[in-house]
């Protein structure tokens, strides 16, 4: 089974049924997944922080809901992840390709990687780094945690994890 | 007409359905006139009034009325596509249009002056696009909700605000007796 099924097969298994994405080429084999998933209703949107609203939406309709973004987000999302997510304790899985990391070749992209992990801790979200393939194996209980705790939890997958950008 | 006489004559059309309210002063006005669990209040985030809204609708059953603002649009125009493409019959998004900032001091907004969200809302492909005057809000409303199709109301007012406490009650609170509200409108 490739990477990008068994990500949504852990969704699919953990009740997630609402999912929004802002595209990212690591993280297109996921969408794509999402997209032609049965048990998944997918949302586009067109910034994070307006997925994110349709998140908290979903979520009091009593949907489980999540976002797949990437870290470039963190710098959208701030105000949003704080007033809304976490003031309203919510829970909210947030799958993000963690550009600029080893591998990287846009150097923009390093800017925000540099920035990524210090702005998830200091928001006090709990954040989980794939960088070799076996990572994924602990996706279904940090999903199951997500749900569990009500907070947003970040989970962070780098070019090594996808085997190149 | 202003924004806090729109809500209080749109009440009793709007009172049976979920309602998410724009922050500032739309939710501490509807906290005011008719606090009750099918109203969410977003107490921060501006701009998600109708993000929220649209996320709710495509969740479950009951009918869905945002209440947002010209400037709350304006920060969040990403909206009307995902509204527009992704329709949800049980959706309704009031937009009161009173061409200012409100809760900050009533600062002009670009809706007040060259921009037509009813016109953007269009272009953006949304399919009932209604403008109405203040006075009209209470029937454009009942009409939209009659129609039982995804509708975009861009009401014009008068800039203008009434004093309101802001609301203490606590977000979970909020969030939870929401919550509560909904899962018992779809058993």
């Amino acid at each position: 089974m490739s990477i990008s099924s068994k990500i949504v097969e852990d969704f699919v298994n953990n009740n997630i049924e609402f999912v929004t994405t802002v595209p990212c080429k690591q993280l297109a084999g996921v969408i794509d997944n999402i997209e032609t998933s049965k048990d998944i209703f997918h949302i586009p949107s067109n910034k994070e922080d307006e997925g994110i609203g349709l998140c908290a939406g979903a979520y009091m309709g009593g949907k489980r809901s999540a976002i797949i973004m990437q870290n470039t987000a963190i710098g959208v999302t701030i105000n949003t992840l704080v007033t809304l997510t976490q003031y309203y304790r919510m829970p909210l899985p947030m799958l993000i390709s963690y550009r600029g990391e080893l591998g990287e070749p846009v150097a923009c992209q390093v800017e925000m990687a540099v920035h990524t992990k210090a702005l998830l801790a200091q928001l006090n979200i709990p954040t989980y780094h794939f960088h070799d393939e076996k990572d994924v194996g602990e996706l279904n209980a940090i999903l199951a945690y997500t749900f569990m705790c009500n907070k947003p939890v970040a989970i962070l997958t780098d070019a090594t994890f996808w085997k190149g950008y | 007409m202003i924004r806090s006489e729109v809500i209080k004559q749109l009440i009793p059309v709007i009172s049976d359905h979920l309602i998410i309210c724009n922050i500032g002063l739309p939710s501490q006005e509807l906290h005011l006139l008719d606090d009750q669990p099918s109203n969410f209040y977003m107490l921060g985030t501006m701009g998600l009034s109708s993000s929220i809204g649209l996320g709710l609708a495509l969740a479950q059953k009951g009918k869905v009325i945002s209440i947002d603002g010209d400037g709350s649009v304006l920060t969040n125009f990403g909206t009307l596509p995902t509204i527009a493409n992704n329709v949800a019959n049980n959706f309704i998004l009031l937009i009161i249009d009173n061409g200012s900032y409100g809760s900050t001091g009533d600062q002009p907004t670009y809706a007040g002056k060259k921009t037509s969200l009813s016109a953007v809302a269009a272009a953006c492909g949304c399919e009932n696009v209604v403008e109405c005057q203040a006075e009209d809000a209470a029937v454009t409303m009942q009409a939209a909700l009659d129609s039982n199709e995804m509708t975009i109301i861009v009401c014009k007012c008068m800039s203008g605000n009434i004093k309101v406490p802001v609301i203490t009650m606590d977000p979970v609170v909020i969030r939870e007796r929401f919550m509560k509200e909904v899962e018992a409108r779809n058993t």
